[in-house]
């Protein structure tokens, strides 16, 4: 009963966000612009699918981080409320995390769905999906586990930075640095372990420059190709949603306001 | 009402509340002084839940705070900071915390109506100066009728006339027989309806007093020079006394 | 009916008379399936005489051809070798077989079974022939300046294995190959120590591994052909003075395709053609002196993998469009040359509007040297970090081969 009504009003909030407007906006512009420039349907995607692991990590993790320290007093406030501290919090998360993800849906899902539906498009909405709903989730986390907003924001740019950029350069040093072995499997236990690569190798295997990952690793397309691939990727997501979920609302039963 | 024993709470090295023990009952209007980061609010955020302890007991109507969060349902609180999602209206904030608090079905809204609220209620948060929010703060404290009420600085925003109005319901409310814990780092307007005085500093209790028993042991007649003359004095004139 | 047929078979006769004098005035046997075998025919038949046989199904098989004879075949007549036998074996210079179909001939590691086995011979011309079903479908051996057009070769293998050759060409010289349809064989056309041929116009698609084969095959052409779709493209190997122009290849999509695929390959020319939606358009390895000149190279995984093994070819005024990689390599040593080429990733300007860019293009992309020497790093295809890595390497090369670079890209799509 709680956690609806609060939604509800997250919602109603963040309908007028301007920050969530502007980025629909300029995703829907985008979509439109790049699968109507480039005339391939496959090159469309694969473009969509670099803005999206660009941006959907950063802004939906800077943002679900600013929003819930700009809701901490209101959070205070409601808590003051014969209200269950993790009803509250989850509540939160989910009238974020359906905000972003309706953003994401309607920017970038209904240009795809109208101009170039296929397995693909499918799988991209599935992963910008995912990367919305695991970094809004991120940002409950670091919210629940800094008091100071500055603090909060510094550790939501590097946890993107991180996963966008410096996980893979370290995947790449472990690769090179074992070359010689035969690190196949361990590589796809790492790729689990960021949600954002996850994401990638599942819209990729959709498209036709799946091959080039075949062509160097036969294990890479035929595990994360078959549908056990595909389902054990979006397992690891779900996993990634929900981890940062349990610990935030184990640290936050504990956290003084 | 509200029984306090043993309060600790640390923040690293920092005693925020050393050993605190007091016990506040109904009809009281308890004003919490003290210096800023002496541990006022703390201790209130403490009795409603939002910062855990690490020791003591705190019992609201005896529920122990700790186990249990209904007991929050008869407390109104009011923040020193009111800050709300900014695209929420007035009317969607009073709402919100109605759809809440589906266990109440009679609101006391008087103050919405003198603040008179209601000619603004579908303006969005955002554009509110911040004495407003304040009002709208005050008026959400009162909403459920509770018997209890926390507020922490809560005419430190206000204009004047919101300030008297705002003080006028909470005499009447303490007339009615509820507890009223009013956290200020300066008493000077609530000098009236105080009539227990407890005094903070570096997280420790200096002294608990009715505010007849204070004017008594220094001769001062009005509550916030009794006060002023504490503070300059520090412990100094308590250990002297 | 019967009128009409002979009425018909006298036109056709006619004409090839007409068309082609040297077969004499010969005898005209009729085979139908009902009379004497085909073999018996030939028993009996002489240099220059005809065979005409008439549509039915014939249960025939091993039919030897010893004499110059020529065997026309009206539509649907149709020589089954019963998934055992072959079909027909010439073995005499200047036999001429049309419009006959072959099918099911019997598959076995022992000997290359064919529709229409050719041992030995000169001058055989093979035309319109269907050859439906059969493990080799035309089959070329020792033989020389014989003629295969207009030949649908279709089959259904499902493995390498058990699979033959569409046309296949073993020791032998100035053959012609042309507008024949080759598909679902192993591999589409194979050549062999076969020198001075033409193939040309032909289509080889969905065979399982080559549309065109090529093992030590000196000059020889190949021009106007489609290879499309095939399980590993076209591979042309150990040969020289090889001329392609013109062809087609593309959708050689898959994990270890190509368009084309050189190996050991010296003074060859590759002009013209056009290369789409191969994995890789063109795999290069221990080639010398190829020149790669005015093709479109488009919408590719790789363009160019050119071996360090490979040395003096040229790269001129071809067009590189949408290609995932433009040129990769193992090594940091280049003594191949790229010059004038349109690369569409190039982001230099023309100050002096030559239509020459004034800053060279380098067309081997970070990434793709790094994939080259640890190929798991593919997985990262695609990533934000490899995308930064090309964009930081394209400002300050260090591991991409610096001599390995276009002094001259063209600003604008080269007209082919």
């Amino acid at each position: 009963m709680h956690m609806k009504t609060i939604v509800k009003y997250v919602l109603l909030d963040l309908i007028k966000n301007k920050t969530v407007a502007v980025y629909t906006i300029v995703l829907f512009i985008l979509s439109f612009s790049v699968l109507g420039m480039s005339g391939n349907i496959s090159k469309g995607i694969l473009s969509l699918l670099n803005v999206t692991l660009l941006f959907v990590p950063l802004i939906n993790l800077l943002f679900s981080t600013i929003y819930f320290f700009n809701s901490s007093e209101f959070i205070e406030l409601l808590l003051a409320q014969p209200v269950k501290r993790k009803t509250m919090l989850l509540a939160n998360y989910t009238g974020v995390a359906t905000a972003l993800t309706a953003a994401y849906v309607i920017g970038i899902g209904v240009p795809v769905m109208m101009l170039a539906f296929n397995p693909a498009s499918l799988m991209l909405l599935l992963s910008g999906v995912f990367l919305t709903l695991v970094f809004s989730a991120i940002g409950l986390l670091i919210f629940v586990i800094f008091s100071d907003k500055t603090k909060g924001i510094g550790a939501a740019i590097v946890t993107a930075l991180f996963f966008t950029l410096i996980f893979d350069g370290l995947l790449l040093a472990f690769i090179y640095s074992f070359s010689d072995y035969p690190i196949d499997k361990p590589v796809i236990g790492f790729i689990s372990l960021n949600p954002i690569d996850l994401g990638r190798i599942l819209v990729l295997l959709k498209l036709d420059v799946a091959v080039m990952m075949g062509y160097s690793g036969a294990l890479f397309k035929k595990f994360l190709g078959s549908f056990i691939g595909i389902a054990y990727a979006c397992t690891c997501l779900l996993i990634w949603v929900a981890l940062p979920l349990i610990a935030s609302v184990r640290i936050f039963r504990r956290k003084n306001l | 009402m509200i029984k306090i024993e043993n309060l600790t709470k640390r923040y690293g090295k920092f005693y925020a509340l050393n050993d605190i023990s007091a016990a506040f009952y109904k009809g009281q209007t308890v004003s919490l002084l003290g210096p800023n980061g002496s541990g006022k609010t703390t201790l209130i955020k403490s009795i409603l839940g939002l910062v855990i302890a690490e020791s003591g007991v705190i019992k609201v109507n005896g529920h122990d705070v700790k186990k249990d969060w209904a007991y929050k349902a008869d407390i109104g609180y009011m923040p020193q900071i009111g800050r709300y999602p900014e695209n929420m209206t007035i009317r969607q904030v009073i709402r919100m915390l109605k759809e809440m608090r589906k266990d109440v079905n009679s609101y006391d809204e008087e103050l919405i109506e003198r603040f008179s609220l209601r000619a603004i209620e579908h303006k969005t948060m955002k554009s509110l100066s911040g004495g407003t929010r304040q009002k709208v703060s005050a008026c959400l404290a009162f909403l459920f009728r509770p018997n209890l009420l926390i507020m922490d600085e809560p005419t430190a925003g206000l204009d004047p006339v919101a300030s008297e109005i705002l003080k006028n319901k909470i005499a009447l409310e303490r007339d009615n027989g509820k507890l009223i814990l009013i956290t200020s780092h300066v008493i000077s307007d609530l000098d009236e309806i105080t009539s227990h005085v407890m005094y903070l500093q570096d997280g420790a209790l200096v002294f608990y007093k009715t505010a007849e028993e204070l004017r008594a042991s220094t001769g001062e007649e009005r509550l916030n020079k009794v006060i002023a003359a504490i503070m300059q004095n520090g412990y100094a004139y308590e250990n002297h006394r | 009916m019967k009128v009409q047929r002979l009425r018909s078979t006298q036109i056709l006769l006619l004409t090839i008379l007409f068309l082609f004098p040297a077969t004499g005035f010969g005898k005209l046997f009729k085979v139908s399936s009902g009379s004497i075998s085909i073999q018996s025919a030939i028993n009996v038949a002489h240099d220059g005489d005809t065979l005409f046989i008439t549509a039915g199904k014939y249960l025939q098989h091993d039919i030897v051809v010893n004499k110059r004879i020529t065997i026309l075949g009206e539509p649907n007549a149709i020589i089954d070798a019963v998934s055992k036998y072959q079909g027909f074996l010439i073995q005499h210079d200047s036999v001429f077989i049309q419009g006959i179909q072959v099918s099911n001939t019997g598959r076995t590691a022992v000997t290359d079974m064919a529709g229409i086995k050719v041992i030995n011979a000169k001058g055989v011309r093979i035309f319109n022939c269907k050859l439906i079903n059969n493990s080799f479908g035309i089959y070329l051996q020792n033989s020389t300046a014989c003629t295969v057009s207009n030949n649908l070769v279709q089959s259904t293998i499902a493995n390498e294995i058990n699979g033959g050759n569409g046309i296949h060409a073993w020791k032998s010289g100035n053959l012609l190959i042309n507008n024949n349809v080759v598909s679902g064989h192993r591999d589409g056309i194979y050549f062999e120590f076969v020198t001075d041929s033409k193939i040309l116009s032909n289509r080889s698609e969905h065979n399982l591994r080559y549309g065109l084969h090529f093992m030590f095959s000196n000059n020889d052409a190949y021009s106007k052909n489609v290879f499309q779709d095939n399980g590993a493209g076209v591979a042309v190997m150990y040969s020289n003075h090889v001329l392609m122009t013109d062809n087609i290849f593309t959708h050689n999509w898959g994990e270890a395709a190509y368009g084309l695929l050189l190996k050991d390959i010296t003074d060859s020319k590759i002009l013209h053609n056009r290369f789409i939606k191969n994995t890789v358009a063109i795999y290069m390895e221990g080639t010398t002196r190829v020149d790669v000149k005015r093709n479109l190279i488009e919408d590719n995984g790789w363009a160019l993998r050119v071996q360090a093994s490979c040395s003096g070819s040229n790269f001129n005024e071809n067009n590189f469009l949408g290609n995932s990689f433009d040129v990769a390599t193992n090594g940091t040593l280049m003594l191949n040359y790229f010059d004038r080429n349109f690369w569409d990733k190039y982001d230099g300007y023309d100050l002096n509007k030559d239509n020459i860019g004034d800053v060279p293009y380098y067309p081997v992309s970070m990434y793709s040297v790094v994939t080259e020497k640890i190929p798991p790093a593919m997985i990262l295809y695609h990533s934000v970090f490899t995308n930064v890595l090309d964009e930081v390497e394209k400002v300050l090369p260090t591991l991409t081969p610096d001599k390995l670079k276009d002094d001259h890209p063209a600003m604008r799509k080269i007209a082919l």
